[in-house]
């Protein structure tokens, strides 16, 4: 009689857990604290707040509710691993890394566990080709992309030509940062300017010799590859040499307001390129408000909320959402696992008018994945901030890499990495 | 001139301000050190706590913010003052000195008589504390730092010596970051009021006994315990002094803890026992890797500065094991 009771509350207690077990699990390996948190704060507030908003006002997706799942890595690439591992096991749908250090070692994990990643606008670049790397994927866009986006806004910014200017890249010096040197080298053979390569060490907090040289040198333009520290340090002393800010251009890891904000007004005018919305004006903020923020659902306190690495979590979730979304569709079922996730992201296709659905108009570029294309448009704007208003102004539309002389070096790199690891490239 | 000797002679100005940037953090180390035998790991965090501690203060941010909403279900951020400068510094210095307190009561107390490792490790500990309390208490934002100190290039030195080039030649004149002039000032001030002390008070005097001898300070009646709390402050003071010039530099968030890695190869280099050391070490440290970066970087591809800065450390490591200025190691059998 005792164990009938003991087996009736076991079933009841399994009962109980189905729907649990039901969930849509999203992994936010988040760096709320350290030397990085204040770009990784609002970012992970983004990515969380959109899955809330999701659960509160929509009941989740396609019936089923969402949970992220936070792990703290502090931007340290062990202790992204840790995460990695001990998260897997919960239903884990897709990672988002936030790290190009976390990445690199998740790719062959994720690859051999069938979860995969999603390291938007950053990570292992030839990633790209879906023919080689099945499990990652880096839509909409891809440091080289950046590299050719930053060039091409050099250009019309020289008239139409950068025959015989002078480009310097100062870059952390870091896989990160070095990501995007050969797409310059080749594009300054293409275009006839003369780049010069200054890499700062981790973590750059010092960089006088650096700007020293830029200041000797007066090259036309700055392309900044930096991160944390880095980035307000340079943005500081190129204020303080007083180098004209119009043609100081960030990647997109460079170009939020923690980086802007210490140099005060000496920012004025620093440009990045940026794949996302800017500012609060699209709909789904007064979503967000009702839903989340007034609820006292936030992940953060909304002071975040619509600054560029919050916009940009938020866009990463709504990216996830929308794959898991569209895999639901494609295995006519609400819940999805890991590899039906995969799927759904190979045939993402996030249109303008769904982002109006979704009250993000014209909030990123839309996204079209394909089962040999897993980087997506390659399109990004360039964003200008305006010291006195203490916001980004975006000054062009979303311009395209070119994915012609890009395409080349990403098949060059990835067929590299199959043969290294004794990949065989499907067929798409 | 050439303007190759121009640029070197900026290079050289420059390195010795960094220098004095570096020196800054390296005094608080050698202060402990010298009177306690510890290396205090966590002097980094302090002037990252410190920093933290001012910027809250001065804009009237309430601690313990988000633990406060979290337990109450309020939503307070700030009282909605904000405080002057010069008090918010005062009070700043008022926490540190605090904090001294509770690492001397609650942690070095209980350690006296370990072995050095032993406090090491407790160092490490306090540091990985601290930085969890200061984030805890003020939030892991960045925070922009004014304290009123000028900064950018000065306009008057470069038109001053934009004509020493030769005729024709490219130069745009010489460049130095007022806030690294001004750095250099108040850090001259400190080793000088830091001097002062030492010599002419008191309690100076009983700080010097206790890193001469601490069981002879002992048998004379100086406690032991009021001077490590005192000797925890001025570091605590100092890491205020170095969290502000840094601060104001990089925005008050959570990598300046990192600037302790700048001031290792000061000690090295300097000694761990001396303050004119942690001086002319840190001036030699900034000069050189400045330097190096500017005549050999290039060749090899850049970014030379950090470890260039422990080759050099080494160098004199190898030929004054107690570094430039510490007490010579001499031990008889």
């Amino acid at each position: 009689m005792r164990l009938t009771r003991q087996a009736a509350a076991l079933a009841a207690a399994l009962l109980a857990a189905g729907p649990a077990m039901a969930e849509l699990v999203f992994p936010s390996l988040d760096y709320r604290t350290g030397p990085f948190a204040a770009s990784g704060i609002p970012f992970a507030d983004g990515y969380t707040d959109y899955f809330t908003l999701l659960n509160e006002r929509d009941g989740g997706i396609g019936g089923e509710m969402t949970r992220v799942l936070p792990c703290e890595t502090g931007y340290n690439t062990e202790k992204g691993v840790e995460c990695y591992e001990a998260t897997k096991g919960e239903g884990a749908l897709v990672y988002q890394p936030l790290s190009t250090g976390i990445t690199y070692q998740l790719i062959p994990k994720a690859s051999a566990d069938g979860i995969p990643i999603h390291s938007m606008g950053y990570g292992r670049t030839s990633a790209a080709n879906g023919t080689v790397f099945e499990w990652v994927f880096n839509y909409p866009g891809n440091y080289w992309d950046a590299a050719s986006i930053m060039t091409q806004h050099a250009k019309d910014m020289s008239d139409g030509s950068l025959q015989g200017k002078t480009i310097a890249l100062l870059h952390h010096n870091s896989a990160y940062g070095k990501e995007p040197i050969r797409t310059l080298e080749t594009l300054a053979e293409r275009e006839g300017f003369d780049l010069t390569l200054i890499p700062v060490d981790s973590p750059g907090q010092e960089q006088k010799s650096q700007w020293l040289q830029i200041r000797r040198e007066r090259p036309d333009f700055v392309f900044f590859w930096g991160w944390g520290v880095m980035n307000q340090v340079a943005i500081q002393e190129a204020a303080n040499i007083r180098y004209p800010m119009e043609n100081f251009i960030g990647v997109w890891w460079s170009g939020a307001e923690p980086d802007v904000m210490p140099a005060g007004k000496g920012a004025h005018g620093y440009k990045s390129v940026n794949f996302t919305g800017v500012g609060t004006d699209f709909p789904i903020f007064d979503d967000i408000r009702t839903h989340v923020v007034d609820k006292g659902l936030a992940a953060g306190d909304g002071s975040s909320v619509g600054q560029v690495q919050y916009n940009r979590g938020l866009y990463a979730a709504m990216l996830a959402a929308e794959a898991a979304r569209t895999a639901q569709e494609i295995h006519g079922t609400s819940a999805i696992n890991a590899a039906q996730m995969r799927d759904g992201m190979e045939a993402l296709n996030l249109t303008e008018d769904r982002m109006a659905e979704l009250g993000m108009p014209s909030f990123g570029p839309a996204v079209e994945v394909s089962c040999a294309n897993h980087a997506g448009p390659g399109v990004a704007l360039v964003q200008q901030w305006d010291a006195e208003a203490r916001t980004w102004t975006p000054i062009t539309d979303f311009i395209a890499a070119d994915r012609e002389l890009i395409q080349k070096l990403i098949d060059e790199d990835s067929a590299a990495y199959a043969a290294e690891n004794g990949i065989t490239p499907r067929d798409c | 001139m050439s303007p190759t000797f121009l640029y070197t002679l900026e290079v050289i100005l420059n390195g010795l301000m960094a220098g004095v940037m570096y020196a800054l953090v390296a005094l608080g180390f050698v202060l402990i050190f010298k009177a306690s035998g510890i290396f205090n790991y966590a002097q980094g965090v302090m002037a990252l706590f410190a920093a933290l501690t001012l910027v809250g203060i001065q804009q009237g941010q309430v601690p313990f913010a988000h633990l406060i909403n979290a337990v109450f279900g309020t939503e307070v951020r700030d009282f909605g003052w904000t405080v002057p400068t010069l008090l918010a510094i005062l009070l700043a210095l008022g926490v540190m000195v605090l904090f001294a307190w509770a690492v001397n009561a609650l942690v070095l107390r209980h350690l006296v008589n370990q072995a050095p490792i032993i406090l090491f490790m407790a160092t490490i500990g306090l540091a990985y504390f601290m930085e969890g309390l200061g984030d805890l208490m003020w939030g892991s934002d960045l925070k922009t730092l004014d304290v009123g100190l000028p900064s950018g290039g000065s306009f008057w030195l470069e038109d001053v010596t934009r004509g020493w080039a030769a005729e024709g030649a490219d130069y745009y004149g010489m460049y130095i970051d007022l806030l690294d002039v001004w750095a250099t000032v108040i850090a001259v001030a400190l080793v000088a009021a830091l001097m002062l002390f030492s010599q002419y008070t008191r309690t100076g005097r009983a700080l010097r006994a206790v890193a001469d001898d601490h069981q002879a300070a002992l048998s004379v009646g100086i406690s032991l315990r009021v001077i490590w709390v005192i000797v925890w402050s001025i570091a605590g003071f100092v890491a205020l002094v170095a969290g502000i010039m840094w601060g104001a530099k990089l925005g008050v968030q959570f990598s300046l803890s990192l600037i302790a890695l700048k001031a290792l190869p000061v000690l090295m280099l300097g000694g761990f026992t001396s303050i004119p050391g942690a001086i002319v070490g840190g001036l030699i440290i900034g000069v050189g890797e400045k330097l190096f970066e500017f005549s050999v970087g290039p060749l090899i591809g850049g970014a030379t500065e950090n470890w260039f800065a422990y080759v050099l450390a080494l160098l004199f490591l190898v030929f004054r094991p107690q570094g430039l200025f510490g007490e010579r190691i001499i031990e008889r059998v």
